[in-house]
């Protein structure tokens, strides 16, 4: 216990003060040998999903750079053929280049699952600090809404709000965010619930700091490292929504690039047996989420080590 | 006994304003949010007065409180109005698209714990050891698949490259309709009617999608299964059990895996809501004729009427289940106090 408590903030000593790359690289390993001793498998499995993550972060910041065509170009080749060398994972029945739309469709569905995981922790923390906090006839509502909310299948709900707002980047990302918000705001009350509890807010209280103060400097804080790991599961899931979403014909406009929108047209080219329209895209799909859930099960073991006793 | 009675009849009562939360918030998203129902059917260039009349029939030129209470009392007397695009009462549309759900559910959680919680407790029982390491693994990935495109590879190996199961349907082209009119479950329905070759021919049709289902959720079960029986296995009752000689095989599965089903039971009924939203998907992937195709198509149709009633009966199915599940957790596990 008290060896991986020290862990945690394992940062080798410098040894001298100027930076050189033969230094940085030896800090490099013998930073990764040291956190490989004390947390052993979860370390590895936190680094092989910030790997994934970097890489399709890089797909979806600088796509030109990868892609040899662009996502919506109609003669990148021949129709419907087959991985090839020209075109790694074929070509769809627009004569586009499978490979090309499968990385610029990554900046959609990262950004879309980004900040739809951004917008319901902006409102499901704040609520659940205050709820768990105040207390009372407001937190038993609240409560009850939210888990009604957690309670329904989150697809429909994002379905009926999707459908009602109209295809738009805009407007899915907020139909994701919505099924979220419970999920931070359960979290985050549960506890706040706790921490309201400890002496050293009651130490704040008693000499009258201010309910925000307290809130957010002194209660928040503890709960950072719990909300960290949320947030990137969060976003796993969140990846999933949005392409079932636009699988199901919800999600955005034609013309964006996206997983989700090419897997329902691949469905349609299935029975005659092009694998490669479907099996690309849904791939893509499923390595980013675990990417993220990696990140974050990795980030629990790490940063919660009582975890790790067992 | 009389205690136990008394928390059914509590947790009936709490069920309703679960219900009650539900509807209202399907009320929220349905009418208050931005987004005219009437027009968007209508299409842009439609006449005020078409709009206004066909608002009218809906009631929703009336203000939106007396609309709310209209809804509520809808809902409470069964009735969930009419389709604006078919000749058809919204219930209707439902009736036989409802069973066809549930089935696909029902199997799809046999499955889910067909896989999960066997594979769960070997893990567990085996901890640290490479089958631990690769159940964990798969179990991981598991959870991370997409339905949809779970349901589209499976189709597409096991339908189009091997032939061995239908691509999609509920039922083959020979199969009469009028068999499946007892019930609409037509597993059910085929073994009332003593027909074997329907019946084969049903359950088909049903294993793509339904194993779709239960390999993807089977993934959190695994997770769930094994974190319990590694809790169960500590315990002092566990040890008694190995002192008294019981084999090691016995101690595992009946002792300890009995004792970690009641956290899994919970769970069942938390997973009902993502089997929900699982089956949504993979009706549409298996062109299967249930409430989440019959809820996509409409949406395409803007028939919003349809629309609400279907995610209605979701509420009400899901409010039922989580009731239902905590019914049965206090009748399996006598520790519960009520």
């Amino acid at each position: 216990m008290s060896d991986s408590k020290t862990g945690t903030k394992a940062s080798p000593p410098m040894p001298h003060s100027r930076f050189s790359p033969a230094g940085a690289v030896g800090m490099l390993f013998r930073g990764i040998s040291k956190a490989n001793r004390t947390y052993g498998v979860e370390w590895w499995i936190m680094i092989v999903g910030i790997v994934i993550v970097l890489f399709v972060a890089y797909c979806a910041l600088l796509p030109q750079t990868i892609a040899p065509f662009g996502p919506n170009n109609q003669n990148a080749g021949p129709q419907l053929s087959p991985p090839s060398a020209a075109h790694l994972f074929g070509t769809d029945n627009l004569n586009r280049d499978v490979f090309s739309r499968v990385i610029w469709g990554s900046r959609t569905i990262l950004g879309v699952a980004f900040a739809a995981a951004l917008v319901s922790s902006l409102i499901g923390i704040p609520l659940g600090l205050f709820s768990g906090y105040v207390g009372g006839a407001v937190d038993r509502i609240l409560s009850l809404v939210m888990d009604s909310v957690y309670a329904f299948p989150g697809l429909i709900l994002a379905i009926a709000f999707a459908a009602m707002l109209g295809p738009g980047v805009v407007n899915i990302t907020l139909a994701v965010a919505v099924i979220y918000i419970p999920t931070y705001f359960r979290l985050v009350r549960g506890q706040t619930l706790q921490l309201k509890q400890q002496l050293y807010v009651e130490a704040a209280r008693s000499i009258g700091a201010k309910r925000g103060t307290i809130l957010f400097r002194y209660i928040f804080p503890n709960i950072i490292a719990t909300v960290v790991v949320v947030f990137s599961l969060n976003i796993a899931d969140a990846i999933t929504t949005e392409a079932a979403l636009s699988y199901i014909g919800l999600g955005l406009p034609a013309g964006i690039p996206d997983w989700g929108m090419d897997l329902s047209m691949g469905k349609s080219f299935l029975p005659s047996g092009v694998w490669w329209m479907i099996t690309f895209p849904g791939m893509m799909i499923m390595l980013l989420a675990l990417g993220f859930t990696m990140l974050g099960e990795g980030l629990a073991e790490i940063l919660n080590p009582r975890l790790l006793e067992k | 006994m009389k205690g136990l009675l008394r928390y059914i009849v509590t947790r009936i009562a709490l069920t309703i304003p679960m219900v009650f939360v539900l509807l209202t918030i399907v009320f929220v998203v349905l009418r208050v949010m931005p987004g005219d129902p009437v027009s968007a059917f209508l299409g842009g260039h439609a006449p005020q007065s078409v709009i206004d009349q066909k608002k009218e029939e809906l009631g929703l030129n009336k203000p939106i409180y007396v609309q709310y209470v209209n809804y509520l009392g809808q809902i409470a007397r069964f009735n969930l109005g009419n389709s604006m695009v078919l000749d058809q009462t919204v219930w209707s549309a439902i009736r036989d698209k409802l069973p066809a759900t549930i089935e696909l559910t029902l199997f799809g959680m046999f499955f889910t714990l067909l896989i999960g919680v066997p594979l769960g407790a070997f893990a567990a029982r085996n901890r640290r050891s490479p089958a631990d390491f690769g159940i964990r693994i798969f179990g991981n990935v598991a959870y991370c698949i997409p339905v949809y495109w779970m349901g589209l590879m499976l189709q597409l190996v096991f339908a189009v490259w091997l032939h061995w199961f239908p691509v999609a349907g509920r039922t083959g082209a020979r199969v009469v309709i009028s068999t499946f009119s007892t019930t609409g479950f037509y597993v059910l329905d085929a073994i009332i009617h003593g027909n074997i070759p329907i019946l084969l021919d049903v359950l088909d049709h049903l294993f793509l999608p339904s194993i779709t289902l239960g390999i993807v959720l089977s993934g959190v079960f695994i997770r769930l299964t094994r974190a319990n029986m590694l809790d169960t296995l500590k315990a002092d009752f566990i040890l008694a059990a190995h002192a008294r000689g019981v084999p090691d095989r016995i101690v595992t599965y009946r002792h300890g895996l009995k004792n970690a089903f009641v956290p899994i039971l919970t769970m069942l009924g938390l997973q009902f809501a993502i089997l929900l939203s699982g089956a949504i998907l993979t009706e549409t992937t298996f062109s299967w004729p249930g409430m989440g195709r019959l809820l996509v198509e409409r949406i395409y149709l803007r028939d919003y009427p349809v629309v609400q009633g279907v995610i209605v009966i979701f509420a009400i199915m899901v409010s039922v289940i989580s009731l239902i599940v905590d019914l049965l957790y206090a009748l399996i596990d006598p520790r519960v106090k009520y």
